[in-house]
């Protein structure tokens, strides 16, 4: 069957059809669609009483790292899962991940990685295939929508036949595009149950561990040996094979874009040989292969960081001149463009009209409505009769308090970063300080550091802008929605210090009078501005409208 | 056959919508297809674009060149302006005359206006206006646009109208005909110029 999918549905539908038995992710741009939808297809599939299919798990975990962790012990029970977020999520699920590397896997388990080059909704820039060397797995990198879909299938069977984890790479531009892809009529069924055949495999004592450990180095020329076998890596000797093109991932699409014009552009004129890698580690004997053709300048084009340009300066002799980002051939920073790839394959650009100078910036905003705003216009008036107030942000829409007209946050580093910062500066002797903070952003990792706050008796504000939703992704559930209030005292913030106001324009004073008196308040106090989100709210009400008539 | 259009707009006006109904069409003709779009903090008021790819051939690149577009389909002018760097130098520009006034430096419109009519080959409309008319409402206005857009596009009228229906069906007989209307509204404008 033929469907047009975005790359991140490629994917989902991917190991749907690879008899997937449950997806655990925490939403995050480029990665969102994958979970949402596996959770369609499980939600027609419940309304649909004909189908016999059994259940696919997909409710959002709290964070990446509860997510990697259960999706490990759905393995360790002989079944398949999936582990899906955007490239800083792997930080969050780091200790689980390096670890379950160690462990091995019983059902297949792949973790999908969804790098965001160019930050197009990202704080940095980080290349996910680091995380795969590290931790010395399998890492697959699909190069178009179809391959996506086809590596889910061939991802999992390598995963169990190896007792594995994979990685699957993917970026924003294969992410977020569509494209037709053939997707099987024989779906496989799910797998039964199973315990591991060696328990001590997952019980990571020192004494257990070595054992695991020795047994993963002497895996990695096997993993090598599949990377030059299995067919994903494809090296192509071109008419001239001293100049060699190395392209990762989707690299292979601009690469190919400029190379099919090659008839009509003769500014390009010799062949050089194509080496096409979707798979590592490394194929060392096609990249052996390359060198024997008589390799002298190897050009490689990769999307992300120059991951292997620098591992492939070990591989091939110091004579080979090897070009890339590092040699200013292709720009250092962000994605690659079709633009930037031919002019590192030294062919003139396309003519071009003149850029229009009138074209001003149009950032992105919080919506007209939005909770965040009321919110934010009261912090700001009461901050403003402090002499020195510090607001330390945290990563939603209400990031974008940092932009005018708020200017209302002095730090946004990552997930849960506002709580314990704002400790670290009162430790410090700052005060006000005040953290700002979403729901879904303080249930993933916030709650943590309140604890930390709370047993210091820390002298913090903890605003949490509650708008029922992880907002900036698409509005998918927020994990503590309704019970903020019992999380905040169960982890000891006495209760009168908990305050819940509603960020509306009408109740600006009485918001202000809250803050100044928690901001005055000697110890660790917890105000909570909810609100539903406008775009969620929107969409409930149209819900409710359709159910309404069709009643 | 072979068409690259920029599918240009702010956040939340429903550029998404036009570049499903040209796939849609686009795939009953047997082309190959690929649409990139960016989601997550540019939906939020900001500039969105979408990068629409049609092909009798199969496309590798999801992305297009700068000075490889054939056509740029925008709902709002300056939003238009924006990518004339990835416009062929005889390409054209199909824009919305309505400006989206969400930042408070946007450009006098009448110099926005004047600089897409600069270009030789350009289509401006106001497609609210359009959309009214046609009794659909200003939702509709998207396909306005994409019914002026249909000479440009090189897919046959009556497909993309079909495409329009089948990708609409669920959501009522309703809005399929208003939306069929609007698209109509636009192919009329352009048609007797063409």
């Amino acid at each position: 069957m033929k469907h047009l999918l975005l790359g991140d549905e490629a994917i989902a539908q991917g190991a749907i059809d690879a008899g997937l038995s449950g997806v655990y992710a925490y939403p995050g741009t480029p990665s969102t669609e994958i979970t949402e939808y596996i959770q369609g297809a499980e939600s027609r599939k419940s309304k649909d009483r004909s189908s016999d299919s059994k259940p696919i798990q997909c409710r959002w975990a709290t964070n990446e790292k509860t997510a990697m962790e259960a999706a490990l012990g759905m393995s360790y029970m002989g079944k398949r899962a999936l582990v899906c977020m955007k490239h800083v999520g792997m930080n969050v699920c780091a200790d689980a991940f390096m670890n379950a590397a160690i462990t091995g896997v019983n059902g297949g388990l792949i973790v999908v990685a969804a790098d965001d080059p160019s930050m197009h909704s990202s704080q940095n820039e980080q290349d996910s295939r680091f995380y795969a060397k590290f931790a010395m797995i399998p890492c697959l990198e699909p190069s178009n929508q179809q391959e996506a879909y086809d590596m889910m299938g061939y991802g999992f069977e390598l995963s169990e036949r190896l007792k594995t984890p994979v990685l699957l790479r993917v970026t924003t531009r294969m992410a977020h595009s569509r494209a037709v892809v053939e997707t099987t009529d024989t779906p496989r069924e799910q797998n039964a149950m199973s315990m591991p055949e060696d328990v001590n495999h997952f019980i990571l004592l020192p004494a257990y561990a070595k054992k695991n450990y020795a047994e993963l180095v002497d895996l990695q020329p096997v993993f090598t040996a599949e990377s030059e076998q299995s067919g994903y890596n494809t090296y192509v000797k071109g008419t001239k094979p001293e100049k060699a093109i190395l392209t990762t991932g989707i690299a292979y699409n601009y690469l190919m874009e400029n190379e099919r014009g090659e008839s009509k552009d003769k500014s390009r004129k010799s062949k050089e040989s194509i080496l096409k890698i979707t798979q590592y580690p490394l194929p060392e004997a096609l990249i052996e292969q390359m060198v024997a053709d008589g390799l002298k300048e190897l050009l490689v084009i990769e999307e992300g960081q120059p991951v292997v340009e620098e591992m492939i300066c070990g591989m091939v002799p110091s004579s080979v001149l090897v070009k890339g980002r590092l040699t200013g051939d292709l720009p250092r920073m962000g994605e690659l463009t079709p633009d930037s790839v031919r002019a590192a394959l030294g062919m003139e650009a396309l003519p071009t009209q003149e850029k229009e100078a009138i074209v001003v910036g149009r950032p992105p905003a919080l919506c007209q409505g939005c909770g965040h705003r009321d919110m934010y216009a009261a912090l700001n008036e009461v901050a403003r009769e402090y002499p020195s107030p510090r607001i330390f942000g945290d990563i939603g829409c209400y990031t974008l308090g940092a932009l005018s007209p708020f200017h209302a946050i002095h730090a946004c580093v990552e997930m849960g970063a506002s709580v314990t910062m704002a400790k670290g500066a009162s430790d410090a002797g700052q005060h006000p300080a005040i953290a700002v903070i979403g729901d879904s952003t303080f249930t993933h990792s916030g709650m943590t550091g309140l604890l930390d706050c709370v047993n210091a008796n820390a002298n913090v504000v903890v605003l949490i802008s509650d708008n029922l939703t992880t907002g900036m992704t698409g509005g998918q559930d927020s994990a503590g929605t309704g019970r903020l209030e019992q999380i905040c005292t169960g982890i000891g913030v006495a209760p009168e210090h908990v305050r819940v106001v509603v960020p509306l324009p009408k109740n600006m004073e009485e918001i202000k009078q809250v803050l100044r008196e928690e901001i005055d308040y000697p110890g660790t106090s917890v105000v909570i501005a909810r609100r539903e989100c406008i775009q969620t709210l929107k969409r409930h009400l149209k819900a409710a409208k359709g159910v309404e008539s069709r009643k | 056959m072979k068409k690259d259009i920029i599918l240009a707009g702010v956040g939340g006006q429903g550029i998404l919508s036009i570049a499903t109904v040209i796939g849609e069409a686009a795939l009953e003709e047997g082309l190959y297809l690929k649409q990139a779009e960016v989601h997550g903090m540019s939906q939020r008021g900001g500039d969105v674009q979408s990068n629409l790819r049609l092909s009798s051939e199969p496309i590798m690149s999801d992305l297009i060149a700068k000075g490889g577009a054939d056509l740029i389909v925008s709902l709002e002018p300056m939003e238009a302006l924006r990518y004339v760097e990835y416009l062929k130098p005889d390409g054209w520009i199909v824009s919305s005359n309505v400006p989206f006034l969400n930042i408070p430096n946007y450009p006098e419109l009448e110099a926005v206006i004047g600089r897409i009519q600069a270009h030789k080959n350009h289509v401006l409309l106001d497609v609210e206006a359009l959309a009214k008319e046609a009794g659909a409402p200003v939702q509709a206005a998207n396909m306005v646009l994409l019914g002026a857009a249909i000479p440009m596009l090189g897919i046959d009228h009556d497909k993309m109208v079909a495409g329009v229906k089948r990708v609409f069906a669920r959501k009522g007989e309703t809005v399929v005909n208003s939306n069929v209307a609007a698209v109509e509204a636009g192919y009329q404008k352009v048609i007797g110029n063409w």
